[in-house]
């Protein structure tokens, strides 16, 4: 790959992209931070939770997929943008079951850091209250189908980085969720709990055992500081 | 002037949100110099003397009395403000949403472990509130004009809340105060 910079504007500002990079690695190298969530440094972006969504040329991409391309005008701060990404937000919290006063991910689950973030106080919609499973059958992992947002992080880790295919997903549309690799149960699987897969969830669906609240209430990643600042106070 | 008056009461909710009200501490000596305090159960007035500027509602509605008490605040407030995650989104008695009502009770009075009850009856008393198909967050039964989440809020985002309101200042809340835990 050539070192040749690439010249574009995000929301005006000049920024300088390499060959190769997608707008959201080179705004996340200058700086800025475009909210993401089914993104996961190490595997590879397929733009399925559209929460990176950005204006290029004013046309809506995903940033995460898009390649930064010379010329090219970026909006991504923008008051049309960001109520599209609370809305996304705000459908997968209805969308779930997603209890977060006793989830163990809260504080560390990057939904609900992004919906603190956009100061969302309550979604806008109705709530769904789906019908979802629990899976607990392996000593030191549990799936929690409530908190599961179909980012397909988990199945990509497992697959690119583990090496393994322990998660895919099944069904369509509404019906669509998250399966296992196995007869019957995650117990089943060849999961291990040093697996990478295990960590991949942005969200309380897929947890460790025996760790649960480990890091009180205060001292949690997005307790003080909201998701994107690491990136932004660069 | 009279003081505007503020109500509050509890619906499917642990009372926790109410504790978390008291939790202003001595600012509750500010409050009680800004509002006067109507229905409540922080001085058990069970009825409305009179209209009120800010209606508090803590707890989703499991039962047909909720739905009354929470009729009964909308057409008595002016601005009703959900306080918690009860409130907002039925938080934990939502657990049941996902489970048929019949299962509930069977699992409450006749089949749970601990559970005596030869005759396997299931309370039906009049008096008894109806107990609804699921429970249900408070903007499905009426409208409700603020959120403030929390498990329970802080003290304080209930503090600037009623501040902003009555001063009639624009409600800006600092990124650490809005929590849903």
């Amino acid at each position: 790959m050539s070192e040749k910079t690439i010249k574009f504007k995000i929301d005006g500002k000049e920024i300088q992209g390499k060959v190769g990079q997608t707008i959201l690695e080179a705004a996340e190298e200058a700086g800025i931070y475009i909210p993401r969530l089914c993104h996961l440094k190490g595997i590879t972006p397929h733009g399925s939770c559209r929460v990176c969504t950005v204006k290029v040329n004013g046309r809506p991409q995903t940033a995460c997929t898009q390649p930064v391309v010379e010329g090219i005008e970026v909006e991504n701060d923008t008051e049309e943008i960001t109520e599209h990404r609370k809305n996304i937000i705000d459908m997968l919290f209805v969308e779930g079951n997603h209890f977060c006063m006793f989830c163990q991910k809260s504080g560390n689950c990057e939904l609900q850091a992004l919906a603190y973030r956009f100061g969302i106080l309550a979604p806008k919609y109705p709530y769904q209250f789906p019908k979802r499973e629990l899976d607990a059958t392996h000593p030191d992992i549990f799936i929690d189908k409530n908190c599961c947002i179909l980012c397909g992080r988990c199945v990509q880790t497992s697959k690119d980085i583990d090496g393994k295919n322990v998660f895919e997903f099944v069904g369509r549309g509404p019906e669509k969720q998250l399966a296992v690799n196995s007869k019957a149960n995650l117990a089943g699987t060849d999961i291990s709990v040093t697996d990478k897969a295990a960590e991949a969830c942005p969200v309380g669906a897929i947890i460790k055992k025996q760790e649960g609240y480990a890091v009180p209430v205060g001292k949690r990643l997005y307790d003080i500081k909201p998701i994107g600042s690491e990136i932004e106070n660069k | 002037m009279t003081k505007p008056k503020i109500a509050t009461t509890s619906l499917a909710g642990c009372f926790g949100c109410h504790m978390s009200i008291l939790d202003i501490d001595e600012r509750i000596l500010q409050l009680v110099e800004l509002v006067d305090f109507d229905k409540s159960p922080v001085d058990d007035i069970k009825k409305f003397t009179g209209r009120c500027l800010v209606g508090i509602i803590e707890g989703g509605c499991c039962n047909e009395d909720n739905v009354h008490v929470l009729k009964y605040f909308r057409e008595n407030c002016d601005v009703l403000i959900a306080l918690g995650d009860c409130a907002i989104n039925g938080c934990i008695p939502s657990m049941r949403n996902e489970i048929p009502l019949k299962e509930c009770f069977d699992e409450a009075y006749k089949d749970g472990p601990t559970v005596y009850n030869p005759e396997g009856i299931i309370p039906n008393d009049p008096e008894i509130p109806l107990v609804l198909d699921r429970v249900y967050p408070c903007s499905e039964v009426v409208k409700i004009d603020y959120h403030l989440p929390g498990c329970p809020p802080n003290a304080d985002i209930i503090w600037e809340a009623l501040v902003a309101l009555l001063n009639n200042k624009p409600l800006d809340l600092p990124y650490e105060l809005v929590k849903y835990d």
